[in-house]
């Protein structure tokens, strides 16, 4: 099956983020596809590789990053959403004249549509948040 | 039938008073996160859940139960699934809704 | 929102979406981008539903004067759904009565169903938003 994953709490937080990554993990050796990982709301705070967690404890952006490269998984930050909370890539930073991007690897910024076609692409949409 | 994921502790906050006035008969209820106290004997809400289970199957995320230290007091009948377990119930149900 | 433009990728499909608002407006900004979603999701041509319960019936709320507080009053951007053709808004019976409200108290037109009803409409989805 292919599923669309919607999550709308930043790391550490708020559970949602790990649940959706075990969530998303077990649907991927089940051998079903992830059609897009779209980040909402404080959901775009799981975007900035600037995130540093003590060493003991679970990595959520990087470990996103590399379920992302290891299943070619679709990340998509929401644009208005990160530019409210301050989560910037290199063409935002650019165009809003900032002096610093913080996009994770393996994460892209786009548009709202995103999630809709989620929506509208993918069997089943399942939305983690608070 | 919909799966209905609650992530929120029943014992305060509203979302599984509001989910069980709306979900129909047959439907599954699966408890996540803080939402699995909703699965627990013993507590102000579990006659509520307990009602619930005779007409809607009840579920509960395992790895939360367990992170919780609660396995011990787990509703008897409400089944525990892991993560792999819940994708099965996501794709069983027609679809999910999630009860933020 | 001029950023948010894109090409629908519908795919020439069509499918009922439905938006459940169950959140206050202005103490989390759940409501108002929630409400993005649906005004992008307009553009979509989607069979778009949605329902306002719990303390999300506040959203409609009339007479909201957020001067004071200097956030964003978002609640005209409701009556501008219309235009956007989401017409079906729905909220829950149950919810209205617990907090004292008529549709008279809100600012858009809205059907009035109960929990039961609800669940039926909910069954009858394809696609499932909740914030």
């Amino acid at each position: 099956m292919k599923f669309g994953i919607c999550i709308n709490e930043g790391p550490y937080t708020h559970q949602a983020s790990d649940t959706a990554y075990q969530f998303t993990k077990a649907a991927l050796e089940k051998g079903h596809e992830i059609f897009r990982v779209f980040f909402y709301h404080d959901g775009v705070n799981n975007g900035t590789r600037l995130t540093t967690p003590p060493q003991d404890e679970r990595h959520i952006v990087n470990r996103w990053t590399e379920l992302a490269e290891k299943h070619s998984l679709d990340l998509v930050v929401c644009v208005a959403a990160a530019q409210r909370r301050g989560i910037v890539d290199a063409d935002e930073q650019k165009r809003q004249g900032k002096d610093a991007n913080n996009l994770a690897p393996g994460f892209r910024i786009s548009g709202l549509g995103q999630l809709i076609e989620a929506g509208i692409q993918s069997d089943r949409l399942v939305v983690f948040g608070d | 039938m919909l799966l209905h994921t609650i992530n929120k502790s029943p014992l305060v906050n509203n979302a599984l008073s509001t989910c069980l006035r709306m979900a129909k008969d047959g439907s599954g209820i699966l408890f996540i996160e803080d939402g699995v106290y909703g699965a627990l004997t013993g507590t102000e809400i579990t006659a509520v859940v307990e009602k619930a289970m005779k007409t809607k199957k009840v579920y509960a995320l395992e790895p939360d139960v367990k992170a919780r230290g609660v396995q011990d007091r787990v509703i008897k009948g409400v089944q525990l699934v892991d993560y792999s377990g819940f994708v099965d119930l996501t794709t069983e149900y027609d679809k999910v809704e999630s009860w933020l | 929102m001029a950023d948010e433009m894109m090409e629908p990728g519908g795919g020439g499909v069509t499918k009922k979406f439905l938006y459940v608002n169950r959140k206050a407006p202005y103490g989390t900004i759940y409501a108002l981008e929630s409400l993005e979603v649906v005004l992008i999701g307009a553009a979509f041509e989607q069979d778009v539903s949605m329902i306002f319960a719990d303390d999300g019936i506040y959203q409609l709320k009339k007479g909201q004067d957020t001067t004071a507080s200097d956030m964003k009053n978002f609640s005209p951007t409701y009556r501008a759904l219309e235009m956007y053709d989401v017409e079906k808004l729905y909220v829950e019976k149950e919810s209205m009565d617990a907090r004292g409200l008529t549709p008279d108290d809100l600012v858009v037109p809205v059907e009035v169903k109960t929990a039961a009803e609800l669940g039926d409409l909910m069954e009858n989805q394809d696609v499932i938003l909740s914030f």
